[in-house]
């Protein structure tokens, strides 16, 4: 392939495909590469999508994308061995269109938006691994791929090919991966009637709950569980920092058994039948792990730029967003007629800095560090509201002040007041 | 508690092999075997594709590759794993994601 493109998109994910999208819209000559035999086909979300990035991109998106349920209800679960201590939110309010958030499935989700894409105008080419970055001094120029026994060149090369980017560590854009910074995920998907998931989580029409879990389930590592109910379906999964996984020496696969055979999990996946059994990595690092994501000829975008904020586990919204914004910063350059250089493309990182996006991430800067030197926030504490609770609703003739005063001392006891307090404020300057 | 093995699960999967090119490898089976004390891989692979031999060493079977990228980035402490994504269209493919 002679030809030469104004920008190449590397991975046909959200980002990817959000920035394909804009670029070709606005008439630019864009060629995507994807190394699945379609889009999706490699890529593994919870999987809940956020209207409000998508919309702002593909604004009737509702029209004829995948969506399964739209979420009326939100269950957070603290939990132990036997038993959970839950907060759940439901509300009519989310009953009612335009919805907020949908469960999708992504390998259907990914197809629907890359369809998109081509319709915009973008050559998609697939079963194509990009092997190594083409350079010209410090400019990238080009792509080499496995496939078409050759290079491809473009003024400018978009890197969303996801978290691992060996593209971005090869060139030396940015170091290998810490495991301190990165969750690995390991998730099923069982089917069950529509009508099972319906009575089960006390639904009707495309409504849908989700369930996020936190304690003893994830064996004192730091990370969550979750549960999320699709059409005709449930996802069930797990998900702890890979320094915890190595740490603790736990098989992910393992976790994963455990927390399905939980009593207060086990009768929700009853009968079901599993499908497919998946993982993938999320960058949890934060604000301070976001690697350098523009150069001259080349810019990063979604999870390959660590884009994801895993306090409210936002990451397909931050990848569409960013590569939004990316394709969106090369159309104003290519209206004025500005190269790709590293300087002009700064504006990228500009923009962010001035979106959500980064404004989100700095906010929760120093979270993850506080999760990691404090691991009490995954073990103790759910313990000990578990033991508080069970202590109050037992009744046994012991009179209830006795009772809160043995619930004190059980928490100072395993945990000292100093510490609690020491906690609580660590946790009040990271979200304020 | 239940217990299915990991390849039963596998076996819900799709996968396209590239018989003969596994897309990641060992550097050196030496280190493994010799400097490697924890040998993290072996638990922490969620498909199960690394197995401890009862004399240290280590075997590597990439068919069931999920593709993540952890034994790549949890063997931080020698960087002994060589690791790329599969030629394009092959290894795992995703029916659901
Ligand atoms: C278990 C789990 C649950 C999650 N839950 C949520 C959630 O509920 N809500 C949410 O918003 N986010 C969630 N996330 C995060 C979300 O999935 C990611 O942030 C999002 O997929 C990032 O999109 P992306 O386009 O940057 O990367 P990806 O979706 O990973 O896409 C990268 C693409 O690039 C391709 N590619 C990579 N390298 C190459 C190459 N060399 N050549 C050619 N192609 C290549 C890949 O095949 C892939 O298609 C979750 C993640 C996981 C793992
Ligand atoms: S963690 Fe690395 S060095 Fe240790 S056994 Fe596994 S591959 Fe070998
Ligand atoms: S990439 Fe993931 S699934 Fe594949 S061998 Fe490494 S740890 Fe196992």
């Amino acid at each position: 392939m002679a030809e030469k493109f104004d920008v190449i998109v590397v991975g046909a994910g959200p980002s990817g495909n959000a920035a394909a999208y804009t670029l070709a819209k606005s008439g630019l000559k864009v060629l995507q590469l994807e190394r699945g035999e379609y889009p999706g086909s490699k890529n593994v979300q919870g999987a809940i999508l956020y209207s409000d990035a998508l919309e702002r991109i593909i604004p009737d998106f509702r029209d004829d994308a995948p969506l399964e349920r739209h979420i009326i209800e939100q269950r957070m679960w603290m939990m132990d061995d036997e038993s959970y201590m839950g907060a759940h939110y439901r509300s009519n309010t989310f009953n009612k269109p335009p919805y907020n958030r949908y469960t999708i499935i992504r390998a259907q989700f990914d197809k629907w938006f890359s369809q998109k894409v081509q319709e915009a105008g973008a050559l998609l080419i697939c079963e194509t691994t990009v092997s190594d970055l083409i350079m010209d001094d410090d400019r990238v120029i080009g792509v080499q791929t496995d496939r078409m026994g050759g290079s491809v060149f473009a003024d400018l090369v978009i890197l969303a090919d996801g978290v691992n980017s060996v593209l971005a560590r090869k060139a030396g854009f940015r170091p290998e991966l810490n495991p301190g910074d990165v969750a690995l995920a390991v998730k099923e998907i069982h089917f069950m009637p529509q009508e099972t998931i319906e009575s089960r989580f006390n639904l009707s029409g495309d409504a849908g709950v989700v369930i996020e879990m936190v304690g003893k389930i994830t064996k004192g590592m730091m990370g969550t569980g979750f549960l999320y109910t699709n059409k005709e379906s449930l996802t069930i999964g797990v998900g702890c920092m890979l320094s915890d996984f190595k740490k603790q020496a736990v098989s992910p696969h393992q976790l994963l058994e455990d927390l399905k055979g939980h009593p207060s999990v086990k009768p929700l996946l009853e009968g079901g039948e599993m499908k497919e059994y998946a993982a993938h990595l999320i960058p949890e690092g934060g604000y301070k792990a976001i690697p350098q994501i523009y150069g001259n000829g080349w810019l990063v975008v979604g999870d390959s730029g660590m884009f994801v904020n895993s306090v409210h586990r936002e990451g397909s919204n931050l990848a569409m967003t960013t590569g939004r914004i990316a394709a969106e910063t090369v159309i104003g350059l290519a209206q004025e007629g500005l190269p790709f250089t590293a300087r002009n493309l700064a504006a990228y990182r500009t923009a962010l800095d001035n979106s959500f996006v980064m404004k989100d991430l700095k906010k929760y800067k120093n979270l993850p560090g506080i999760f990691h030197s404090n691991p009490q926030f995954f073990t103790t504490y759910p313990d000990l509201m578990s033991q508080a609770a069970q202590t109050m609703l037992t009744v046994n003739g012991i009179d209830k002040k006795s009772k809160e005063r043995e619930i004190r001392r059980s928490f100072t006891h395993k945990r000292s007041l100093f510490g609690l307090m020491g906690d609580a404020f660590k946790m009040w300057r990271a979200f304020e | 508690m239940s217990t299915a093995k990991v390849e039963e699960k596998l076996f819900q999967n799709r996968y396209k092999v590239d018989t003969g090119r596994p897309h990641i490898s060992i550097k050196d089976p030496e280190i493994c075997t010799n400097q490697c004390s924890s040998q993290q891989c072996a638990v922490c692979c969620p498909a199960g594709c690394y197995t401890q031999e009862g004399n240290g060493r280590i075997v590597l079977i990439t068919d069931g590759c999920l593709e993540c990228g952890t034994c790549r980035i949890i063997c931080d402490d020698h960087r002994n794993v060589a690791w790329e994504y599969p030629r394009g269209g092959y290894g795992i493919l995703f029916k659901f994601g």
